[in-house]
C-alpha cells in the first residue's frame, strides 16, 4: 500500500481547472520530486493533496484513508506536514516559537522533537530567540522545514525548499532532506533546481500545463533525452 | 370614521415624505458602497453639512445663529449639495486611499468632529438648541395640501436623483467604477485613474447625502445636532441599502421606504404602551432593525432587488458568502 | 503644578488605562480576525452594567465585581461570535464589519431595555481622596484602576509570550493560512481571542463606572478613542495599544489645561474630539501606527 496515492486530480482555484487528471504517489521512505516549468501546476498539485485547493474530480488517499478535499487542519494529525513555497514561517515569532507552533497538535512532550530539529539544523539553535523574520533565506527555510518536522510526520511535503538559495545552501538543504528521509519519512517535493532534485530522488514526476508528462525513477528521467531537452534546459 | 381615514392618509403622506428623503441619502450611499465599494460610515457628517448649510441660507435673519440669509429654498438645497461636495472632496483626497475598515473609522471620526463643531460653535449653529424657523415650501397652503405639495417636491427630487445616478451608472463612467470595485489592480493596469474615479464617486454620493440633510431640515422646519446622531442618519441608511439591494438604485429606494416604514410603524405600536414601558419598548426597535440586518446579511445577502449585471453582482455583498459547512 | 497632577495628569492616566484595555482587545481581534470590531465599545458598556448588577445583588465594591463582569461579557461575546460573525469567516471582511455595526446597536438596545436609559452610579456618597505629601490628592478608585490595569496587562503579556494558546494567537495574527497548515486549532484561538478581548473591554467599562458613571451611550463615546489608541499603537499590535491608549488618554485630558495664558487650550466641549483628531491625522499621515517594527 502506498503512503500517498493521488489519482486523476482535477481542479483549480475558481471556475477554471488548473490540474487535469494528475496522478501522483509516494511510497514510505521515498523521495519523490515534482518538476516542470513555471505555472505548470506543481504548487497547485501539492495544495490539492493537502486539501487547500478543492478537487472537482479525482481522489487522494493517505495511508489507505480517503482524504480527498479533507479540511486542511486535519491533515497534520494524519501525519502529513506541508511547507508552502512562500510565507512558510511566522516572521514575528522567535525561531523557537516557530518550532513550538509546529507541534501545536501534540499534547505529549516535544523536547525530543525540538532536540532532533536543532541537531539537524545547528544554526537554528544559535538563533532560537531571534524573530524568524530576521533570519537569512537559507535559515528561514530551515525554520520552515524544522517547523514541519515537529509533528514527526510520515510524509513531508516541500514546495521549492531551495528557491532563491545560493548553491552552498542548496546543497546543505538537500543534504538535510536526505537525512530526514533516512529516518523513514516519505518526501514529496517540488523543485526548480530539477537536476539536483532528481539526483537525490527515488522517483520523479514531470508536470506541464497541469498534466502528467513523465513519471519514472530519478535516474531514468535524468537519462531521458526528451526530459532533459524540454525540462532540464538541455 | 372619516377623521380616522384622514389621519391614516396624513400618516402615509408623512411616511412617504421621510422615506423619500431617506431614499435620496440611500442613493448617495449606493454610489459610495454599492457602486464604488467605498465604506463611508460618516453619512451623518455630510447630512449635517447639507442640513445646516440650507438652514442658515434660507432662514430669516436671526441673532441666534449665523445669518440667516433668507434665500429661496431651492437655492439652499443647491448650496447644500455644493457644500457637501466640497467637504467630500477634501475628505476624499486624504482618506480614500485607506483600506476599507480604516476608511469607515476615519469617516466616523470626521462625522463626529462635525457634530462637536455643530454643538459647540453656537454663534454659527445656535449649539444644542438648533436652528428653528427653517422655511418649508408650500407651508402656507394649509393641511392637507401643504403636506401633499411637499411630498410632491420630495417625489420629484427622488425621481430626478434616480435618473441622474442611473444614467451615470449606465454610462462608461459607471462601468469603469464597477470594474474598479471588482478589481482595482486590474483597472489600474488598464490605465484607469482609480484614485480620480473614486474621488468623483465619493463627491457625487456625498452631494445627495447633503441634499437629504437639507430636505430633512426643510421638512421639519428645524435642524439640531440630535438629527445627526449616527444611529438615525448613518446606521439606518446602511440597513436600507443592504436590505434593498446594494448596487441597485431601485433597491436603494425600495429599501429606504420599507425600512423607514418598519421603523416608524413600530414607533406607533410602542406608542400604545403605557409610558414607562413605551420608553423601554422603543429601545427594542433598534434591536429589531439590527436583527433584520443580521438575517438579511446571512440569508439574503443580495437584498430585495439585487444588482443587475451578473458579473458585477458577485462583488459587493454576496461575494463568497457561503454558509459555513 | 500639583493642580496639574491632580486634575489633569492623573485623570489622563486613568483614562489611558481605560483606553488601553479596550485597545488591546481591538488590536488582538484585528490581528486574528482581520476586522475592526465596531461593537467593542458596547462590550465595554455591557461589562459596566453587568458589574452594576453584581454590585446591586451583593453590595460588593466595584472592583470585586470585575471578574464576574469579565466572564459575563466574554460569554456574550462568544455567543455573538458563533451566531453573527462565524458565518462570515471566509467572506470579505467588510461584511463582518457591517454585522458588527449592527451588533453594536443590538447590544446597546438590549442594555437599554434591561436597565433603562437613566445614568447609573456604582457608589453612593462622596469618597474622600487620599492625600499624599499634603496636597497630592489621588482618589482610591484611581489607584485601584491603575493597579488593576497593570495586573491585567501583565496577565496578557504572560499569556502572549509564555502560553501555547497565546503564542498561537500571535502565530495566527502573523499568518492565518500558515497557522491552519501548521495544524493550529484556529477556532480555539479565536475563542480565546474573544474571551480576552471582551474580558478586557468589560474591565475597562467597569473602570468608567468607578471613575464617573455608567450610561448606555458610553460605549459609542469610547469606541473612537479606543480605535484611535489601537491605530496609534499600530493595529494588530497589542503592545503598541498600551502606548496608544496612554497617549490618547493623557492627550485628551491635557488638551484642556491652560498651557497658554489662563484659558483652557481647547474648549472642554472639544475634549472628546482630541482622540478623533489624532486618529484622523494619524490615518492620513501614518496608517501603520507610530511604532513600527516588531509586531506584538
Ligand atoms: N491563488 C491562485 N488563484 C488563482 N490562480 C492561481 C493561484 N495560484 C496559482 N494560480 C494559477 O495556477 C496556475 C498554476 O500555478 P502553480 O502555482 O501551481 O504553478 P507552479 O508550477 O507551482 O509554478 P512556479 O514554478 O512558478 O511555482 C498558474 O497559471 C497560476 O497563475
Ligand atoms: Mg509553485
Amino acid at each position: 500500500m502506498r503512503l500517498l496515492e493521488a489519482t486523476e486530480m482535477t481542479g483549480g482555484y475558481g471556475e477554471m481547472d488548473i490540474l487535469d487528471s494528475v496522478d501522483m504517489g509516494v511510497d514510505s521512505g521515498e523521495i519523490v520530486s515534482i518538476i516542470g516549468p513555471n505555472g505548470a501546476g506543481k504548487s497547485t498539485a501539492m495544495k490539492a493533496i493537502f486539501g487547500i485547493v478543492r478537487l472537482r474530480k479525482g481522489q487522494v488517499s493517505f495511508a489507505g484513508e480517503d482524504i480527498t478535499n479533507a479540511a486542511t487542519e486535519t491533515q497534520v494529525r494524519r501525519g502529513m506536514a506541508y511547507v508552502p513555497q512562500e510565507r512558510n514561517i511566522f516572521p514575528n515569532l522567535s525561531v523557537h516559537e516557530n518550532l513550538e507552533m509546529g507541534a501545536f497538535i501534540r499534547e505529549d512532550g516535544v523536547a525530543e522533537a525540538l532536540e532532533h530539529v536543532y541537531e539537524l539544523f545547528p544554526p537554528l539553535r544559535e538563533k532560537m530567540r531571534q524573530p524568524a523574520g530576521e533570519l537569512s533565506g537559507g535559515q528561514r527555510q530551515m525554520v520552515a522545514i524544522g517547523r514541519a518536522l515537529m509533528v514527526e510526520p510520515k510524509l513531508l511535503m516541500l514546495d521549492e525548499p531551495t528557491a532563491g538559495l545560493s548553491p552552498l545552501f542548496m546543497a546543505e538543504i538537500f543534504e538535510r532532506i536526505i537525512a530526514v528521509n533516512a529516518t523513514g519519512v516519505g518526501i514529496l517535493m517540488v523543485e526548480q533546481n530539477a537536476r539536483q532534485a532528481l539526483e537525490i530522488s527515488h522517483r520523479g514526476y514531470v508536470l506541464s500545463t497541469g498534466r502528467n508528462r513523465f513519471a519514472d525513477s530519478g535516474a531514468n528521467l535524468l537519462a531521458n533525452e526528451e526530459v532533459t531537452k524540454s525540462f532540464l534546459g538541455g | 370614521m372619516e377623521q380616522m381615514m384622514f389621519g391614516i392618509m396624513m400618516y402615509l403622506v408623512a411616511l412617504l415624505t421621510i422615506g423619500g428623503i431617506y431614499a435620496v441619502i440611500a442613493l448617495g450611499l449606493n454610489m459610495h458602497w454599492g457602486v464604488s465599494g467605498l465604506f463611508n460610515a460618516g453619512i451623518a457628517g455630510f447630512f449635517a453639512i447639507g442640513a445646516y448649510t440650507s438652514a442658515i441660507l434660507t432662514t430669516p435673519t436671526s441673532i441666534k445663529h449665523l445669518g440667516g440669509f433668507d434665500l429661496p429654498v431651492w437655492l439652499g438645497m443647491l448650496a447644500s449639495m455644493i457644500a457637501a461636495g466640497i467637504v467630500a472632496y477634501a475628505v476624499g483626497r486624504i482618506c480614500l486611499r485607506l483600506r476599507s475598515d480604516y476608511l469607515a473609522i476615519a469617516t466616523i471620526g470626521i462625522a463626529e468632529i462635525f457634530r462637536l463643531v455643530l454643538k459647540n460653535e453656537s454663534w454659527m449653529t445656535n449649539g444644542t438648541r438648533g436652528i428653528a424657523n427653517v422655511p418649508k415650501p408650500f407651508e402656507d397652503l394649509g393641511t392637507p395640501w401643504s403636506q401633499l405639495a411637499f411630498l410632491a417636491v420630495v417625489i420629484v427630487i427622488v425621481a430626478a436623483v434616480y435618473v441622474v445616478v442611473e444614467r451615470a451608472l449606465n454610462a462608461p463612467w459607471g462601468r469603469v467604477m464597477r470594474a474598479i470595485r471588482e478589481n482595482d489592480d486590474a483597472a489600474e493596469a488598464a490605465g484607469k485613474d482609480v484614485v480620480r474615479f473614486r474621488l468623483e464617486a465619493f463627491v457625487f454620493g456625498a452631494m445627495f447625502m447633503g441634499l437629504g440633510g437639507a430636505m430633512t431640515a426643510h421638512s421639519f422646519k428645524f435642524i439640531g445636532p440630535e438629527a445627526t446622531e449616527p444611529l438615525l442618519t448613518t446606521f439606518l441608511v446602511w440597513v436600507m441599502l443592504i436590505i434593498g439591494g446594494s448596487g441597485n438604485n431601485r433597491g436603494a429606494i425600495l429599501g429606504a421606504i420599507i425600512v423607514w416604514a418598519i421603523w416608524s410603524m413600530t414607533q406607533i405600536l410602542t406608542g400604545f404602551l403605557p409610558p414607562d414601558l413605551a420608553v423601554r419598548a422603543a429601545t427594542l426597535r433598534v434591536f429589531l432593525v439590527g436583527l433584520l440586518l443580521q438575517v438579511v446579511l446571512q440569508r439574503f445577502s443580495r437584498g430585495l432587488i439585487p444588482e443587475k449585471s451578473p458579473t458585477a453582482a458577485a462583488a459587493t455583498i454576496s461575494q463568497k458568502v457561503t454558509p459555513a459547512p | 503644578m500639583l493642580e496639574f497632577i491632580n486634575f489633569y495628569l492623573v485623570p489622563g492616566l486613568v483614562l489611558g488605562c481605560i483606553y488601553t484595555l479596550g485597545a488591546i482587545g481591538v488590536s488582538l481581534l484585528f490581528g486574528i480576525l482581520r476586522f475592526a470590531h465596531f461593537a467593542h465599545g458596547d462590550m465595554m458598556t455591557l461589562g459596566a452594567y453587568l458589574a452594576l448588577l453584581v454590585i446591586g445583588l451583593t453590595g460588593w465594591p466595584a472592583i470585586a465585581a470585575i471578574p464576574a463582569a469579565m466572564l459575563g461579557t466574554a460569554v456574550v461575546a462568544l455567543v455573538i461570535d458563533r451566531v453573527s460573525y462565524r458565518p462570515f469567516r471566509s467572506s470579505p471582511t467588510i461584511i463582518i464589519v457591517i454585522a458588527s455595526f449592527g451588533i453594536a446597536l443590538m447590544v446597546r438596545s438590549a442594555i437599554q431595555f434591561t436597565w433603562g436609559l437613566e445614568i447609573e452610579s456604582y457608589r453612593t456618597g462622596i469618597h474622600r481622596p487620599m492625600v499624599f505629601f499634603d496636597s497630592l490628592r489621588i482618589s482610591g478608585n484611581h489607584i485601584q484602576i491603575v493597579l488593576t490595569t497593570i495586573v491585567l496587562v501583565g496577565a496578557v503579556h504572560y499569556l502572549l509570550s509564555r502560553t501555547k494558546i497565546g503564542k498561537a494567537m500571535r502565530a495566527m495574527s502573523d499568518d492565518p493560512d500558515l497557522a491552519r497548515i501548521t495544524g493550529i486549532a484556529t477556532e480555539r484561538v479565536i475563542t480565546w481571542t474573544w474571551i480576552i478581548g471582551a474580558g478586557l473591554a468589560a474591565a475597562a467599562g467597569v473602570f468608567v463606572g468607578m471613575d464617573t458613571q455608567v450610561n448606555t451611550f458610553m460605549g459609542w463615546n469610547l469606541l473612537l478613542p479606543v480605535f484611535a489608541a489601537a491605530i496609534l499603537g499600530g493595529i494588530g499590535r497589542p503592545y503598541g495599544a498600551i502606548a496608544g491608549g496612554m497617549v490618547i488618554g493623557i492627550a485628551e485630558e491635557l488638551s484642556t489645561y491652560p498651557w497658554i495664558g489662563t484659558a483652557p487650550l481647547l474648549s472642554p466641549g472639544y475634549k472628546t474630539g482630541v482622540a478623533f483628531g489624532i486618529m484622523v491625522i494619524l490615518l492620513i499621515w501614518r496608517p501603520s501606527g507610530l511604532f513600527r517594527g516588531r509586531v506584538f
